[in-house]
């Protein structure tokens, strides 16, 4: 007994180096696994709250910039609504009641690392919940990882573990939406069939298949097609609509019918896993 | 509580504001110091060990947080408090305990291959740790070199603005 006290006594400062050294490694190795989410993010009280009063002093430099994109959302939303004048009520497809959409705020904003996440000023007291779509005016951002009771980080498309089904909006042909980590202007739309006819300039949309986003979000354009050797599939470089170093409002879509989808696909799906 | 202690407590809160507020900068579009290493750094060389390990650990996390990174800075931060030992006696020489070292002082070549060192030590376990890709190793490498230089600059000016040599 004696010498076990000793032991621990002597060796008592590298005893705690091993605990805290272990502790933090498997917060790092936690946060960089594609199927459990992070223990350590920003969306709680104390980082909110300072990302919060940060932002409403840089809100005044970017005053302008967001007017100017919230008036051209307007415009658009306008002509929309113009041109739909006598057939608002029928030209309404049946399926856009199952949308809700929520306005939040970015207040803070990485896209330097290869896991790059956003965070918002609103959260579960909101109704936000994890795995809700988020996108700005001018296309798809992310989608939502963590919510406290005020905040919630949100997963963007430049991150590595970020996952879009999407499509050639043209020819309906279907690819899995990544980003490779290296430029913040362009992410990868991987496994396309050769099939598919691809020409640059083509618009990339979300898929239908997806249950986070409704169909035909607008995501990017083709700039570059490579031809994958090992499996004959095409990989696209799209350059995104979105500028992911300056955001400023974004919407998050909440899709009511989410779970009920889920749980038939769990219950038909094959338990083989 | 002397004033040692308040000294070093009022360090860890606003170096920690600092570099929140310096995580916005991203020069050219990914460069960030990180100035919050100063805290390990200046901590008094015959400090508490435990204290140090403790705080640098707390700092770390926090930087964790607010970057949303999930864990490397905690690491490197841990690594970095229970090495400094190690790096005083190569800096400093065996004796090091016996003498009145301070780092935040005029800059001697022993003052700066001890801030260097633990810098690059910091900054290759942080990068490793955030990348935790083997394919992007020369990536990391790069961005490790350029990372510790900016680091370094904005450390030695930080001491030096704050602690201005009295001769």
């Amino acid at each position: 007994m004696q010498q076990i006290v000793n032991f621990l006594f002597k060796n008592s400062m590298l005893l705690l180096f091993l605990l805290l050294l272990g502790i933090s490694l498997s917060f790092t190795i936690q946060s960089h696994s594609f199927h459990r989410s992070r223990a350590i993010t920003s969306a709680n009280a104390v980082t909110g709250y300072t990302y919060e009063q940060i932002n409403k002093v840089e809100l005044y430099f970017s005053l302008k910039d967001e007017n100017d994109k919230l008036a051209l959302e307007n415009a658009q939303l306008k002509s929309l609504l113009f041109n739909k004048k006598d057939t608002v009520l029928s030209a309404v497809p049946v399926n856009l009641g199952i949308y809700k959409v929520i306005q939040s705020k970015v207040i803070a904003n990485s896209y330097s690392r290869q896991e790059n996440y956003i965070t918002i000023n609103n959260g579960a007291n909101s109704g936000i919940k994890e795995d809700m779509g988020v996108v700005s005016s001018q296309g798809v951002i992310g989608y939502i990882e963590k919510t406290s009771a005020g905040y919630a980080t949100v997963i963007t498309i430049l991150n590595r573990k970020f996952r879009l089904g999407a499509k050639i909006k043209k020819n309906n042909h279907f690819g899995t939406l990544t980003w490779n980590g290296k430029s913040t202007g362009f992410a990868q739309l991987i496994d396309v069939p050769r099939l598919a006819t691809v020409v640059k300039g083509d618009t990339i949309v979300t898929g239908s298949e997806s249950t986070i986003f409704p169909e035909n979000i607008a995501i990017g354009t083709i700039e570059k097609v490579y031809i994958d050797k090992k499996t004959n599939y095409y990989t696209l470089d799209v350059r995104l609509f979105n500028d992911m170093t300056s955001l400023g409002n974004v919407y998050i879509i909440e899709n009511k019918d989410r779970t009920e989808i889920e749980q038939l696909q769990q219950a038909t799906a094959p338990t083989n896993e | 509580m002397n004033s040692t202690v308040i000294i070093n407590i009022l360090r860890f809160i606003l170096l920690l504001v600092i570099q929140v507020v310096l995580n916005k900068l991203d020069l050219f579009g990914f460069l960030n110091p990180y100035l919050y290493i100063l805290f390990i750094l200046l901590y008094p060389v015959n400090g508490n060990k435990t204290v140090l390990l403790l705080s640098a650990f707390l700092m770390g996390l926090l930087v964790d947080m607010f970057m949303d990174t999930g864990g490397p800075h905690a690491t490197a931060s841990v690594v970095l408090a229970y090495l400094r030992p190690t790096f005083f006696k190569f800096a400093f020489g065996v004796s090091y305990e016996y003498q009145t070292i301070k780092i935040n002082d005029r800059l001697s070549p022993e003052r700066f291959t001890f801030i260097l060192i633990s810098v690059v030590t910091h900054h290759l376990i942080l990068f490793l740790l955030e990348v935790f890709r083997f394919s992007l190793i020369l990536t990391t490498l790069l961005h490790t070199l350029y990372t510790t230089i900016f680091t370094l600059v904005v450390c030695i000016i930080a001491i030096y603005l704050v602690k201005p040599a009295k001769q």
